[in-house]
């Protein structure tokens, strides 16, 4: 190991032990976060703002990784939810101990995730391009009508799902324990952040990335792209479903919005926000999204923005016009995202990311 | 018997509707290989600004609508070609960044328009006629749909000829079939992105006004809903067709009629479903050229 790759691992050490005693400090960042570090409002904020940064985690390990640019990564955060909450409702003896039926409610939550995500990965990874993007819209777009459609009263439909607590452990239930959910949840970040970088500087994880750049050549080299992109697929995906499963604890149910288009499109915007170059990238791009969209919002409700002449207020009052804009720039004028800041000001020049090109070919 | 010709009927209604979105999603792709998420907001722009031309001037009357379509196609067409040449022109030949750019102006598009005109749908005027139905062979068709599906063919047979009889639309055809070919031989193809987005746009606005009146209300998701089935019309019908795309508007359509009435309402699942089975059995869809 390295001098400069020994920092790194103590960095990222220190950062989330920083990050786990977060709960038991009083910062207080006017203007950033909603409150003191302690207070439920604020972790639940930054709980779901940890779940969102591991679900772009894995999403780009599809896209920037593997130059699969799928459109329904969405199905398999709400398969996780939906699933989770689901198993936990219509199963449990009740002779057995309700942790066992917990425990066993999230593997089956998993078993049915890895189920889900082969299947459509078999089917979606025999074709390309703007094809796969589309066959992968198909099935997110079919799962979203299901949910929606509440068949047998199972999803709630457009009212969403309630988690059934009878048999979740007391310590993740209850606004009080909001602190202990912020633990699961940067808990299930770093778990999905060992796992991207273990399949990342796997041999696999090479070959994807070969794939990316030039997916002939592997082929001619001998080597079977269609098994990597579908193991990274799986992999994404199954991670997908564990942040779905915390979101469900965190937020107490599950709602409809998770499963659509619309959300995927927002991981997009994220990853892109954040830069695809770099996984760190995906993580400072969950957060700072998150944040923005909750402080944009607080900002369109405030009394500044009221006053002002409809013309500013208007645009203003939109949180998702001035991300949307935003995004726009940063594809514009900052092709690295936020991960390429740093090379960008140290060089001074243009740097492209390492992504992929020619990707939308059909 | 008077079911099934309802439902047909309904269905090319309906299916007018894809097709005008779809046929500029379709020519973009093919010509500059962008999937341009953006034709949803060009559609729902130009809906709202014709509702709003069309109420001030005469509302729920026909020069009411008239004046609403020309608005309709105006806006269309112009906001089409600033997108492209202010914003896509910028990202030449990237297309992962072009298509990313359009999903940014789509997702602050949609914003913008709940901002200023607000979530809920607005009902709009329409001419009497068109709220009344008229008997065919005992089914009784909404005025509506006929208005729809003469328009998608008027704009169908335009583009067509346009296509096949002046000199750009011929470089277009070119251009679909091999850009670097056209570019080769001296053709400066980048005029024709301009031209394409403005015909898309045009498309796409007078669909917006029809959309208007086919769901009878104007609302910032208007477009959002329908890009999506126009995608995947798009898809199926081969990407870069013009023929495919209408094939496909008028098969998903009416596919999506008969489910919703014999199969309990999952036309949108069997569409997902057709879209999934033509794609692995044919991934260039109906009338693609191959990959």
């Amino acid at each position: 190991m390295t001098a400069k790759s020994l920092r790194l691992v103590i960095g990222g050490i220190l950062l989330v032990v920083a990050l786990a005693v977060l709960p038991l400090l009083a910062i207080d960042i006017p203007g950033v976060l909603p409150g003191p570090t302690y207070t439920p409002g604020t972790l639940q904020l930054l709980a779901f703002a940890l779940l969102i940064a591991a679900l772009a985690l894995t999403y780009r390990m599809m896209f920037g990784l593997a130059g699969l640019l799928s459109f329904g990564h969405a199905l398999f955060f709400a398969a996780g939810a939906y699933g989770l909450a689901m198993t936990l409702e219509a199963f449990g003896p009740a002779e057995w101990p309700s942790a066992l039926v917990f425990t066993v409610s999230i593997a089956v939550t998993l078993v049915l995730g890895f189920v889900l995500a082969a299947t459509v990965g078999a089917l979606a990874l025999r074709v390309t391009g703007i094809s796969f993007a589309m066959v992968t819209l198909a099935f997110a777009q079919a799962g979203s009508v299901l949910i929606r459609r509440n068949p047998g009263s199972a999803t709630g439909g457009d009212e969403g799902l309630a988690l059934d607590t009878s048999n979740v452990p007391p310590e993740l239930v209850g606004v009080v324990d909001t602190r202990n959910l912020y633990w699961v949840a940067l808990g299930i970040l770093v778990l999905v952040y060992l796992i991207v970088l273990w399949v990342e500087k796997s041999r696999a994880g090479h070959v994807a990335e070969a794939i990316r750049e030039n997916e002939l050549r592997v082929r001619v080299i001998g080597l079977r792209p269609y098994n990597v992109k579908l193991l990274v697929f799986i992999a994404a995906s199954v991670l997908a479903s564990v942040a779905g499963m915390g979101y469900l604890l965190l937020q107490s149910g599950a709602a409809p919005r998770i499963a659509t288009a619309d959300f995927t499109l927002t991981l997009l915007v994220i990853v892109v926000l954040g830069g695809v170059g770099a996984r760190w990238g995906a993580i400072v791009g969950g957060i700072v999204y998150t944040l923005l969209d909750q402080r944009l919002t607080a900002l369109a409700g405030s009394d500044a923005i009221a006053a002002l002449p409809d013309i500013l207020r208007v645009p203003l009052s939109e949180p998702l016009f001035i991300l949307g804009t935003l995004f726009v720039l940063v594809v514009l004028f900052l092709p690295g995202g936020i991960a390429g800041l740093p090379a960008r000001i140290t060089t001074g020049r243009k740097q492209h990311p390492a992504e992929p090109e020619e990707t939308v070919d059909a | 018997m008077d079911t099934l010709i309802l439902l047909v009927i309904t269905g090319l209604g309906l299916g007018a509707l894809y097709f005008l979105v779809a046929s500029g999603l379709s020519l973009i792709y093919g010509l500059m290989g962008v999937l341009n998420f953006a034709h949803g907001a060009f559609l729902t722009i130009a809906a709202f600004l014709g509702w709003e031309a069309g109420r001030r001037i005469s509302d729920g009357t026909w020069t009411g609508l008239v004046i609403s379509a020309l608005v309709g196609i105006l806006v269309g067409a112009t906001v089409a070609v600033l997108t492209e040449v202010l914003i896509i022109r910028r990202l030449y030949e990237r297309h992962i960044e072009q298509a990313l750019v359009t999903v940014g102006i789509s997702l602050a598009a949609v914003a913008l328009f709940e901002g200023i005109w607000g979530t809920d749908p607005i009902y709009t005027d329409r001419p009497a006629w068109l709220t009344q139905t008229t008997e065919i062979l005992g089914a009784r068709i909404p005025n509506d749909r006929f208005v729809l599906i003469a328009c998608a063919a008027l704009v169908l047979g335009g583009i067509v000829l346009f296509l096949r009889k002046t000199r750009y639309g011929l470089i277009i055809r070119a251009g679909v079939e091999n850009r670097h070919m056209v570019t080769a031989l001296g053709i400066d193809v980048r005029r024709s992105f301009t031209l394409v987005f403005a015909i898309g746009g045009a498309a796409a606005g007078l669909g917006g006004v029809l959309a208007s009146v086919y769901y009878g209300y104007v609302s910032a998701h208007l477009g959002s809903v329908l890009l999506i089935f126009a995608f995947i019309v798009t898809v199926i019908g081969g990407l870069g067709s013009l023929t495919g795309a209408a094939i496909a508007s008028v098969l998903v359509a009416v596919l999506q009629q008969f489910a919703n009435f014999y199969l309990g309402g999952t036309g949108d699942l069997v569409v997902v479903v057709l879209l999934a089975a033509v794609l692995l059995i044919r991934p260039r869809g109906l009338m693609g050229k191959a990959a």
